[in-house]
C-alpha cells in the first residue's frame, strides 16, 4: 500500500494525456465521421516540432508556441482538406484506412528526416518531488494533472458555455438541420479539426518528457487514446475524460500489481468486456442512428 | 460475357499460371523467397478479403491469425511431427478463434468491431512475446524444418517456390467456390443489407461467425507456410502492423474483388524491391500512394478497373441502341 498514493497520481496524470488525446478523438468522430487511426502520430508528431524549433534557435517557450501553432495548420487545417475533404465521401471505412496509411507515412517521416533513437524533451513543469500528506509524489506528476484538468475544464466550457460550442455540437448532432438555422456547419466542422490539433499538440507536450520522443511513440498512445474513447464513451466528450483516467489509473496499477509482461493486456480486455456488455460505453449514449 | 472475352480470359489466366511456374526458375535464392512470401501474403489477404469484401466484417486481426498458424507450425514441425498435421491445428485452431471473436460482431456495429480485433491482436502478441515455455518468448524458434511433399524434399527454394504457389492455387479454387456457393451469396447479402438478408432466411448470425472463422482460418493456413518459409518465427512480424499491412492489401488491390489480394499483396510485398533505389522513403512513398489511391478510387485499383470496363460497356451498348434504333422506325 505505500506506494498507492503515487500510482494513483501518476496514473491519473498520464490518464488526462489520453483523455485529452481522447476527446479530440471523440470530437472528430461526432462532427466528421472520422476515426483517426494517426491519432497516436498525431500526438508523438508536436513534440518533434517543437525539438525542430529549438533546434533551429527558438527558446523554449516559443518552441511550445511555434509547435501547437504549425501542429494546427498541418493536422488541423492540412489534415482536413488533404485528407479527410476528399475522402468523406466515400465512407467510414476507406477513412479510416487512409488515416492508417497517413499514420505509417507520419512514423516513417520522422524517423527518416529525425532520428530513430529517442530523444530527450524538456519538461514543461520542473521535476521533483512535494510531499503530499507525508508522502513524496512527483511534481510532474500534479503539474501535468493540473493542466491537463485546465484544458479539460475549458474545453467543456467552450462547447457548453458558448455560442461557438452550442454551434458545434448542433453542427455534430444534426447537421442539416443545424444548417437551416444559420449555423456555419462547414467552419464549425474545421474548428473542431483544429482544436483536435492544439489538444494533440498539448497531450504531445505533456507526454513527451515522460516516454521521450520516439517516432514510435505514436502506436501506444493511440492505442491508448481509442480504448479511452471507447471505454468512456464514444460520443460523449466527458466519457472520453472519464475512460481516459480510468485507463491512466488501470495500467499503472497494473504495471505495480498484475505484471510488467501483461500490463499492456489489462486495458484491452477491459475494452473487450465493455464493448461485450454496454457497447455505448461507461457514460455514453446508444448509437440510435445505424442505418 | 461474350465467349470471345471468356476465351481472352482463360488464356490469360493460363499466361499468368505458365510465367508464375516458368519464369522463376531462373531466378536466384533471394527472388524465390520475395514470390513465396507474395504467395502465402496472398493466402492471408484472400482470407480477410472473404470477411472484409466480401461479408463487410473489418477485422485488424488477421495478422495475429497468420502468427498462430505460424507459431503451431514452428512448434510442431520443430518436435517432428509433419507439417499437415500443424496444418490441421492452426486450420481448426484459427477457425476456433475466428468464431469466437465474431461474437462482437453479433452486437455491436463495424467500427467496434475494428477496435475488438485491434485489441485480439495485440493480445496475441502479448502471448506470442511472454510464453516463453511455448514460443521461446524474444528469442524465437530458429531451425524450422522444411517439409516433404509426397516423398519430394522442399528444402531448397524453387521447390518450396512450388508448395506455396501449389497451396496459393487450391485455396484460390477453394475461395472461387466458397464465393459462388449459396454462402458466397449469403456472404454479400451479408455485405449489403443484413436486415433484407434476414428477412430471406438467411441466418445471419451464423453467416458472419462463418465468415469471420473462415476468414481467420486461411490466416492461419498462411502462417503454417510463413514458418518452414522463414525457418525463423519471433513476436516482431506478427505485431499490429502485419494486420494493418494486410488490410490495406486488400484495400488497395480492391476489397470485394477476388484478384483484389493477388493484387494488393504483390505490392506490398514486391513494392519494396523495385522501390529499394529510395531507401527509407519507402514508406512514406508507399503511404502517400495509398492515400492518393483511396481518395481517387476508395475500391482500390480493380475498382478504376471495374469502372472503366463498366464505362466501356454503357458506350457500346449505347453505340448499339443508336444502330438499332433507325432500323425498328423504318422496319414496319
Amino acid at each position: 500500500m505505500s506506494n498507492l498514493l503515487d500510482l494513483l497520481v501518476a496514473g491519473l496524470a498520464t490518464g488526462a494525456i489520453y483523455a485529452i488525446a481522447a476527446v479530440g478523438f471523440t470530437l472528430l468522430w461526432q462532427t466528421s465521421q472520422t476515426i483517426n487511426f494517426a491519432q497516436g502520430e498525431f500526438v508523438m508528431l508536436p513534440a518533434f516540432l517543437m525539438l525542430a524549433a529549438m533546434q533551429a534557435g527558438a527558446p523554449f517557450w516559443l518552441a511550445i508556441i511555434i509547435g501547437i501553432l504549425l501542429s494546427m495548420l498541418l493536422l488541423g487545417l492540412g489534415f482536413k482538406m488533404l485528407l479527410v475533404d476528399p475522402m468523406l465521401r466515400h465512407g467510414v471505412l476507406p477513412l479510416a484506412i487512409a488515416t492508417m496509411a497517413l499514420a505509417i507515412g507520419i512514423k516513417e517521416a520522422v524517423k527518416q528526416f529525425w532520428s530513430a533513437e529517442a530523444s530527450p524533451f524538456p519538461s514543461i513543469v520542473p521535476t521533483g518531488d512535494i510531499s503530499i500528506l507525508g508522502r513524496p509524489v512527483a511534481l510532474q506528476s500534479i503539474g501535468v494533472l493540473a493542466l491537463a484538468i485546465v484544458a479539460v475544464i475549458a474545453l467543456t466550457a467552450l462547447l457548453n458555455r458558448t455560442s461557438i460550442g452550442h454551434q458545434m455540437q448542433a453542427a455534430a448532432q444534426n447537421p442539416t438541420v443545424a444548417r437551416i438555422i444559420g449555423v456555419p456547419v462547414e467552419r464549425m466542422i474545421l474548428l473542431t479539426f483544429l482544436i483536435n490539433a492544439f489538444l494533440v499538440a498539448l497531450a504531445s507536450l505533456l507526454i513527451t518528457p515522460i516516454y521521450l520522443a520516439k517516432f514510435s511513440s505514436g502506436e501506444v498512445l493511440g492505442q491508448a487514446a481509442f480504448i479511452a474513447a471507447i471505454v468512456g464513451g464514444f460520443n460523449q466528450v466527458r466519457g472520453a475524460i472519464a475512460g481516459g483516467l480510468l485507463i491512466g489509473v488501470v495500467d499503472n496499477l497494473a504495471a505495480a500489481y498484475v505484471s510488467t509482461q501483461y500490463r499492456a493486456a489489462v486495458p484491452l480486455i477491459l475494452l473487450i468486456v465493455i464493448i461485450l456488455f454496454r457497447p455505448q460505453g461507461i457514460l455514453g449514449r446508444p448509437e440510435e442512428r445505424t442505418v | 460475357m461474350s465467349p470471345a472475352n471468356r476465351y481472352l480470359r482463360i488464356g490469360f489466366g493460363a499466361v499468368v499460371i505458365a510465367a508464375l511456374i516458368i519464369v522463376p526458375m531462373g531466378f536466384q535464392r533471394y527472388g524465390l523467397f520475395i514470390l513465396s512470401q507474395w504467395a502465402v501474403m496472398t493466402i492471408a489477404a484472400m482470407g480477410l478479403n472473404l470477411t472484409l469484401g466480401y461479408a463487410g466484417q473489418v477485422s485488424l486481426a488477421q495478422g495475429a491469425f497468420v502468427g498462430i498458424g505460424a507459431y503451431a507450425a514452428a512448434i510442431m514441425t520443430s518436435n517432428g511431427l509433419p507439417l499437415i498435421a500443424a496444418l490441421g491445428v492452426a486450420v481448426v485452431l484459427c477457425f476456433a478463434v475466428g468464431w469466437i471473436l465474431g461474437y462482437p460482431a453479433l452486437r455491436v456495429q463495424h467500427h467496434y468491431l475494428a477496435f475488438v480485433t485491434l485489441a485480439f491482436s495485440t493480445l496475441a502478441f502479448l502471448v506470442f512475446r511472454n510464453e516463453d515455455w511455448l514460443t521461446k518468448g524474444i528469442y524465437g524458434i530458429s531451425n524450422i524444418p522444411r517439409p516433404e511433399v509426397f516423398g519430394f524434399p522442399t528444402r531448397r527454394p524453387l521447390p518450396f517456390y512450388y508448395l506455396c504457389l501449389g497451396s496459393l492455387g487450391i485455396v484460390s479454387l477453394a475461395v472461387w467456390w466458397l464465393i459462388r456457393s449459396p454462402w458466397g451469396r449469403a456472404f454479400v447479402a451479408l455485405r449489403e443489407n443484413p436486415v433484407r438478408a434476414l428477412s430471406l432466411g438467411i441466418d445471419t448470425r451464423r453467416y458472419t461467425l462463418m465468415a469471420f472463422a473462415i476468414g481467420s482460418a486461411l490466416g492461419g493456413v498462411a502462417g503454417t507456410l510463413y514458418a518452414p518459409l522463414t525457418q525463423y518465427v519471433d513476436p516482431v512480424p506478427f505485431s499490429l502492423s502485419l494486420s494493418l499491412d494486410l488490410l490495406m492489401m486488400v484495400i488497395v488491390g480492391g476489397s470485394g474483388f477476388f484478384f483484389g489480394p493477388f493484387l494488393g499483396a504483390m505490392i506490398a510485398v514486391l513494392l519494396p524491391e523495385w522501390l529499394r533505389f529510395t531507401q527509407g522513403y519507402y514508406l512514406m512513398i508507399y503511404a502517400v500512394a495509398v492515400i492518393l489511391l483511396l481518395i481517387y478510387s476508395p475500391t482500390g485499383i480493380l475498382g478504376i478497373l471495374d469502372r472503366y470496363l463498366a464505362e466501356r460497356r454503357t458506350k457500346i451498348a449505347s453505340a448499339l441502341r443508336a444502330v438499332a434504333k433507325p432500323k425498328m422506325e423504318t422496319a414496319p
